[in-house]
């Protein structure tokens, strides 16, 4: 890692690449230094604020369905080859239709990282559903176990580990989500400044806003992680 | 009173190329205390039938009796140990046995008692909080069987509950379970493919015909043993004819090989049967 800051800092100097487009980690610092405090943070705070919203109301929303789908089968037939469709279609292209709807503005953004997020929850959560192990399942029924108290205890607790991994997905797709409502519409946020370095011509500031980027994406998608290593501990998954 | 009885049972299914008759006519009952064991070719029907009793399959025609009323849908007099233990990893040994009687709403500090006494008579109290994967594959069986007997059932239906363990394993539970099934005084039905395993636990042979199956004989077991356990009756001369009186049973005659002859190889008991 120091290696490579190194060698990027020495090739930038000695014009081996363009510094203007590279950038180079000397003039990252200075931005950083420049922007110090508080508007950094902000725009920070802002991207990772609409992204945990777009992933919280994913993740509610795609459960949510999930269950719906599983408990009625009658439901889940019509509706799955839709699902499939919009899982294969590229979110962002109803990026459009998502700001004439939400309006342009935080809603329009937290709306992307939430038509991202949910398909893929939804689809993954429903098939984890219904690979809940058989014979826990007929185990309940010979108890007489109603249908929603296999689902709160045999079905939802089987799947925890399904949830977090696709949390894990979730988490990054949101980002994906935020960064690119914030390259359509947005006043603030690292996909604002990304953009508007890019219309500048100051390519630190896009290499400074990616680093941020890049770290950020490693922090949220840790504290999933983390979160999953509690409910483990709590509920015994391994 | 009988705690069972099963009249006149019949179970057909609809199949796009007609009606197939799994059960024929099954009549037996069951006195409390009793111990049956149910073998029968594979396919007969054995585990139809004992869904039926257990109220997760309605039969055709006839009725099943469980103390004094009539069988329409699962119910609380009938305990079912299944083949796998099915205990639920993410509770604890204590939580899986409550699990039965948490689903039928009937926790009480009396039930509860009666759960956590079960389970130190039995000897696993030390591992009432430890999770399923710590205990061994006898141990998972005999916390299966509590967490039946927790709900305190007037019927025990096993079904092939020890065929998933391996040999060593499997006879120390058939006598753990053996003693537990006396011990408590529940009446027992248990469908197994192990012959050995039927004379040694059962006090009466219930022999399935090949589909469509009826009870061909209801054998009456005794060993001259002052307490008997599965292992000591297994040494008997008497286990040995019994033995060979229920492989003989088993094997098809003449007019039912023609029968179902295309559905020979659905049946390897009778199949070795006829090997010299």
């Amino acid at each position: 890692m120091l290696v490579l800051l190194l060698l990027w800092e020495v090739a930038a100097r000695l014009r081996w690449m363009d510094s203007f487009i590279f950038s180079q980690p000397s003039r990252i610092l200075r931005t950083y230094a420049g922007m110090a405090g508080e508007d950094l943070l902000y725009h920070v705070q802002v991207t990772v604020t609409e992204t945990l919203a777009g992933f919280l109301l994913g993740a509610a929303a795609g459960v949510l369905l999930a269950v719906v789908l599983w408990w009625s089968p009658f439901v889940a037939k019509v509706s799955e080859p839709y699902l499939v469709v919009l899982n294969s279609l590229p979110k962002i292209a109803l990026g459009p239709v998502i700001i004439i709807l939400a309006g342009a503005g935080t809603r329009a953004i937290v709306f992307m990282a939430l038509a991202i997020s949910l398909v893929v929850t939804v689809l993954e959560m429903l098939s984890g559903f219904r690979d809940t192990d058989p014979g826990a399942l007929k185990m309940a029924r010979t108890f007489g176990a109603t249908k929603g108290q296999i689902f709160r205890k045999i079905v939802l607790p089987y799947n925890i580990p399904t949830l977090f991994d696709s949390l894990k997905v979730n988490i990054g797709l949101s980002l994906v989500g935020v960064i690119a409502g914030e390259f359509l519409v947005s006043r603030a946020g690292l996909g604002y400044l990304i953009v508007y370095g890019g219309q500048v011509f100051k390519m630190d500031l896009v290499m400074a806003s990616v680093i941020i980027l890049a770290v950020v994406a490693a922090l949220l998608y840790e504290g999933v992680a983390l979160a999953q290593k509690l409910v483990a501990k709590r509920f015994g998954h391994s | 009173m009988a705690v069972l009885s099963v009249e006149g049972v019949r179970k057909a299914y609809q199949t796009p190329a007609g009606e197939t008759v799994a059960l024929r006519d099954i009549t037996f009952s069951m006195e409390r205390g009793d111990f049956f064991s149910l073998v029968g070719p594979s396919g007969c029907g054995k585990s139809t039938l004992l869904s039926i009793i257990a109220g997760t399959m309605s039969p055709t025609a006839g009725q099943v009796v469980v103390a004094g009323e009539p069988v329409t849908g699962p119910n609380p007099h009938i305990g079912y140990m299944l083949q796998q233990d099915n205990l639920l990893e993410w509770r604890t040994v204590r939580q899986n046995v409550l699990f039965g009687l948490e689903v039928r709403h009937d926790l009480t500090p009396e039930t509860r008692e009666r759960a956590d006494h079960l389970l130190e008579t039995y000897g696993l109290s030390e591992f009432a909080n430890s999770r399923p994967s710590q205990l061994s594959g006898g141990m998972r069986q005999r916390v299966a069987l509590i967490r039946t007997l927790a709900v305190n059932p007037d019927i025990l239906l096993l079904d092939e509950a020890f065929s998933a363990l391996d040999y060593q394993t499997r006879m120390e539970v058939t006598e753990d379970v053996y003693r537990i099934i006396r011990r408590e005084r529940v009446t027992t039905l248990m469908v197994t493919h192990d012959i050995p395993e039927s004379i040694c636990m059962g006090d009466r042979v219930l022999i399935l015909s090949p589909r469509p199956a009826v009870i061909r004989q209801a054998l009456p077991i005794t060993f001259d043993l002052p307490v008997r356990s599965p292992a000591r009756c297994r040494g008997l001369p008497a286990f040995a004819s019994y033995f060979d009186y229920i492989w003989k049973e088993l094997g098809m005659d003449e007019t039912h090989e023609d029968a179902v002859g295309s559905l020979a190889g659905e049946s390897p008991v009778s199949a070795a049967d006829q090997a010299p």
